[in-house]
């Protein structure tokens, strides 16, 4: 595997063919090299190292699933691509995985606990759904232990956790008011775990497959914003690179679902789109093999990926949140143009008190 | 009422000037404002660019209400006596009684006798309640700017907003608070007049010229 010619693009015929004979053929293989590369911004000089490094190790990889939908396990299990889900499969030892795993009840248990035992320090935890903390974490048990005491245990010997989904990074729809089971993300859960933040609901895998490859490739997790999200997948935001944002420019909006702008494809803000306030590289990436995404489908964005999505981004298809206490049908219009009523109207009161009172004045 | 008057400069001219610097600033941010919180369809074709040049014309009257805010600011150390935050905030127990006495007069159950040289009490009060609201509105602002303008800069006029209340709730604040400035202005407006037509010290005119007439009697 270490002979490499001049070139800066050669990838070793050997890896080549052993994976063809994997099934995975050279052409996929290159294609799929370079698609990462490019998620991950990386120069085209990469894609040979990337392929060496996909190739080259096998890690082991744990898969935990607490409170939520299991959406983000159909999201790898629908992965684009079906070569790459072979790929992904190969280069890693699943070694725990509920919903997939073959093993049950206490053989799965054990497996898990061997990879923390035996492989300390070297394995990745995927953490996917909310981690309840309230009432000791009784909400959400496996094996008789519960989610948080798994957690601490298995995120705090990986080498990286990666929270994917907003339920394991920021505690999801779970942790929505009133956040009945007290529901946190991983990192709020084991503050000292190395955390990767991948949130979406669900996740976009192809980001769950470039952070592990960045890190298979480079040595290390990839650079991540405040909120933990790596740079390359959250660093942008969704209304920068929206296809419609000619449209929010230059002034043409969709008023009403199925309406001429609608069919026209205009921008989607008045509809309640959160693309203005959310950072994620779905019009970039897309999904289902770059198919689609919400907006270019004609549907705002509901910003999942932010944290507490749920509380903060809704109303859904409204602009502004609902003013608090004044019902839920008041906006914020109706209630500054009240307030701008009643100050006319005080101020008339005002001016009739005035006539009258100096009227009164007048005779005496 | 028919005392001599006498003319005294009240209002300097940074006072003046960035009173009207405030009222273009809040004019032009609330009718793009308003676009921008609740846009409609107004282009005939993709070509144009009417939501760019709003959101142009708000940031660029956004940077100059923050600068008419910070001269008035420094105007309160370098100012006249009436231009300084002493006038704004009731420091005073005299002051704060001054307040009640300016809430009787305006709900008439007593007669206002002594003109007043530079603001009420309950008004000053209520200029000092009116740059906290300012503030909110730059920081907030600023704030919602940050989101794509990743800089120190935006950082501290605002972005650090963005740790404390969630995007949407500061956008929604930024909203509401524009009525309330809605509402200060009918106000403002409707009493000076009122004032004006009790106290007759050229108060409606003093904010272009800077003279008030006040009666030799109210002169301290």
């Amino acid at each position: 595997m270490n002979s490499k010619s001049d070139d800066p693009m050669h990838i070793a015929p050997e890896l080549l063919e052993s994976l063809e004979k994997k099934g995975v053929s050279r052409r996929d293989f290159i294609k799929w090299c370079t698609g990462m590369a490019a998620l991950l911004a990386l120069p085209s000089s990469f894609i040979p190292r990337i392929a060496e490094a996909v190739a080259s190790q096998k890690p082991y990889l744990v898969w935990l699933e607490y409170q939520d939908c299991a959406g983000d396990t159909e999201a790898l299990l629908r992965a684009t691509k079906p070569t790459v889900s072979q790929i992904i499969l190969d280069i890693f030892s699943v070694e725990y995985h509920e919903t997939i795993m073959a093993p049950s009840g206490f053989a799965a248990e054990k497996s898990l606990e061997d990879v923390v035992k035996n492989q300390k320090g070297k394995y990745f935890a995927v953490v996917e759904g909310s981690i309840p903390l309230k009432d000791n974490g009784v909400y959400c048990c496996i094996g008789g232990k519960s989610a948080i005491d798994i957690v601490r245990e298995v995120c705090g010997n990986a080498a990286a956790t990666l929270a994917v989904g907003t339920c394991a990074t920021h505690g999801g729809i779970p942790a929505a008011a009133p956040n009945p089971t007290g529901a946190v993300g991983v990192q709020e859960a084991v503050p000292g775990a190395t955390v990767v933040n991948l949130p979406g609901c669900p996740l976009n895998v192809e980001n769950l497959t470039a952070t592990i490859v960045h890190y298979l490739t480079l040595g290390r997790l990839p650079q991540t914003d405040r909120l933990g999200r790596p740079l390359f997948a959250y660093g942008k935001r969704i209304h920068d690179n929206c296809e419609r944002r000619g449209h929010f420019d230059a002034g043409q909006y969709v008023q009403k679902w199925g309406d001429e702008g609608h069919r026209q494809g205009w921008c989607l803000y008045e509809m309640g789109c959160k693309g203005p306030e959310t950072f994620h590289n779905c019009p970039t990436v897309k999904y289902n093999e770059g198919t689609s995404w919400p907006v270019q489908a004609g549907h705002g964005c509901i910003g999942c990926s932010e944290p507490h999505f749920w509380d903060s981004m809704s109303p859904f298809y409204g602009r502004l949140p609902n003013v608090p206490g004044f019902g839920v049908e008041k906006t914020a219009d109706k209630i500054g143009a009240g307030l701008a009523a009643a100050t006319a109207a005080g101020l008339a009161i005002h001016a009739v008190g005035r006539a009258v009172s100096s009227g009164k004045k007048d005779k005496e | 009422m028919k005392d001599k008057k006498e003319i005294v400069y009240v209002w300097e001219f940074p006072v003046r000037f960035t009173h009207w610097i405030n009222v273009l600033c809040l004019l032009a941010l609330s009718v793009t404002g308003l676009y921008i919180g609740n846009p409609y369809t107004l282009a005939q074709s993709s070509s144009q660019y009417i939501m760019g040049w709003m959101r142009f014309i708000h940031f660029v009257a956004a940077y100059a209400f923050l600068m008419s805010i910070i001269i008035r600011i420094y105007w309160f150390i370098f100012g006249n006596k009436y231009a300084g935050l002493s006038e704004w905030a009731p420091f005073s127990g005299k002051r704060i009684g001054e307040i009640a006495d300016d809430l009787r007069c305006y709900l008439f159950c007593c007669k206002r006798t002594k003109a007043h040289i530079g603001h009420s009490a309950l008004g000053g009060l209520s200029y000092l309640l009116l740059l906290a609201v300012f503030f909110f509105m730059v920081f907030s602002g600023f704030a919602l700017y940050s989101v794509n303008h990743t800089g120190a800069v935006w950082t501290v006029l605002g972005g650090w907003m963005t740790n404390v209340m969630y995007l949407q709730t500061i956008r929604l604040w930024h909203h509401l608070l524009m009525y309330a400035i809605f509402a200060f202005t009918l106000i403002h407006i409707y009493l000076v007049l009122f004032t004006e037509s009790i106290e007759e010290t050229g108060i409606f005119n003093s904010i272009i010229t800077g003279d008030k007439f006040i009666p030799e009697k109210d002169l301290e």
